[in-house]
Formats: C-alpha cells, sequence, structure tokens
C-alpha cells in the first residue's frame, strides 16, 4: 500500500460522509450529486486495489495474505452494497445509510494498512 | 388491550427509515465480526480459545439480528428482540468478566472492555435494537 494515497482515499470517503450527513439532517434523500461521489470513492478504491495488486505482484506481502485480501475485497464492496440498501428507499435515512458506508471504508483502508505493515489480523 | 395484527404490513416495519441505517450498521458488524471470528478460528484459536468462541458467538448473533430486523413480520421482530437482548446481556457479561478476568481474554473478542475496541458501538448498538424494536412492535397500536 503507498501511504498517502490511502490517507487521501480515507480522507476523501470523510468527506463525502460529512456531506451525507449534513444533506440527512437538512432532511435530503440522496440526489446525483452524492451519488457521483459515492462513485469517484469507488473509482479510489478500485485503484488502491490495482496499486495493492501491484505491490504483491512485486513481491510486497501483508502480514496475514488472507486478512488483507479479504480487507481488499470488503472496500470494493461496502459502497456498492451499502448504496443498494440505501437506494431501496428514498428518504432522509437513505442518505444516512450512504453516510455510513463511506464512514465504513477510512475503518477498512486503517486496518488494511495495519495488516499491510505486518499485524497478522 | 393490544393486539397481534393479522397483516404485517399493518405495523412499521423494522428495516424502514431509521431502521435502514440500524440494519446497515448491524450487517457492517455482523461481516466484521464473522470474518474476524472466523480468522482467528481458523488460525490461532489455541491462543485464547475463550474469546475466540465468544467472538464466534457475537458473530452469529449479530448476523441473525441484522438478518431478523431487515425482514418484517411478527416471527422476524421476536427473533430481532431475541437477538438484540441476548447480544446486551452478552456484551455487558463478556465485558465485565474481560474487565476482571484479563487473563481469561489474552485477544480482544468484539464484546471485550464492553466493546471499547470498537468504539463502544458494540454496547450502544443493541440498546438502540431494542428501543427501535419497541418503536415498532406490533402489539403497539391497536388502530
Amino acid at each position: 500500500m503507498i501511504t498517502g494515497y490511502a490517507v487521501a482515499v480515507a480522507l476523501c470517503s470523510l468527506a463525502v460522509a460529512a456531506w451525507a450527513f449534513v444533506l440527512a439532517a437538512r432532511g435530503k434523500s440522496p440526489a446525483r450529486p452524492l451519488l457521483t461521489g459515492l462513485a469517484v470513492l469507488e473509482v479510489l478504491l478500485l485503484v488502491q486495489v490495482v496499486i495493492s495488486v501491484v505491490l504483491l505482484v512485486g513481491g510486497d506481502r501483508p502480514g496475514s495474505m488472507v486478512t488483507f485480501l479479504a480487507y481488499l475485497v470488503g472496500s470494493l464492496l461496502v459502497l456498492p452494497v451499502g448504496a443498494v440498501w440505501a437506494l431501496a428507499e428514498n428518504t432522509r435515512s437513505s442518505t444516512v445509510v450512504l453516510g455510513v458506508a463511506c464512514v465504513t471504508v477510512p475503518v477498512l483502508i486503517l486496518r488494511m494498512s495495519e495488516v499491510w505493515g505486518g499485524a497478522s489480523a | 388491550m393490544a393486539r397481534v395484527p393479522e397483516r404485517a404490513s399493518e405495523r412499521p416495519a423494522t428495516a424502514s427509515g431509521p431502521g435502514r441505517v440500524l440494519v446497515a450498521v448491524y450487517a457492517i458488524f455482523a461481516v466484521a465480526a464473522t470474518s474476524r471470528a472466523a480468522v482467528q478460528i481458523a488460525t490461532r484459536f489455541d491462543e485464547a480459545p475463550v474469546p475466540y468462541v465468544l467472538s464466534a458467538f457475537a458473530a452469529v448473533v449479530y448476523l441473525l439480528a441484522t438478518f431478523a430486523l431487515a425482514r418484517s413480520g411478527v416471527t422476524w421482530w421476536r427473533v430481532a428482540l431475541a437477538a438484540c437482548s441476548v447480544e446486551l446481556a452478552g456484551v455487558l457479561v463478556v465485558g465485565t468478566l474481560s474487565v476482571f478476568d484479563r487473563a481469561a481474554f489474552p485477544d480482544a473478542a468484539v464484546w471485550s472492555n464492553y466493546g471499547m475496541g470498537y468504539l463502544f458501538i458494540p454496547l450502544v448498538l443493541p440498546v438502540i435494537g431494542l428501543l427501535w424494536l419497541r418503536r415498532t412492535a406490533p402489539t403497539r397500536t391497536p388502530r
């Protein structure tokens, strides 16, 4: 993992999460700009996966390969699954769900970087 | 007198409105607890069997709560109530044990120290869950 990039993605996720929570506090249901924000996050996460795979192929080894790969896959799934669950309804709660999904991303990135740095779980 | 509605649609669904957020948070914990317990048990069960078995139990409870809250109907409401109650009891009992008997809990499980390693969300979640279940109780509103 490239630390700078991981931190940047985590900060972007928190920014989109904050945006979602502000919209929810104002009673808004999810609109296109927020969903575009989530799509951008997903692309950033995809790039993160590509970076990680390239480093792994290059010989880098995390503390636990299985755990790292699980987090890597999880980081790609959380936003789409969260969005599907959120958009089954069109209320302010849907917006909150999108925010919760975004908050999960920096947690996953933090855990991923711990495992990348040698932690075994 | 309260009565049980004949149709599930008469009561507010546990997975609608704020319930969607609750189910989302439960789902995150269900996935996190399940994967963590699986890794712990698969790779180093001998190191700390007690907390790892409790991790697995917690994972099952979270999965059950997530699924039950996401479904509608009186039966699933009851399952959700049972799951949230067991979860609250679990986090209180395991939390207390882990504080007073550190030797038995060398590695953190989800309910150790009242879920401190998870920002105390495991302690708050069942309380919110139970309050939400009271709001959506099938016997509450006799139309």
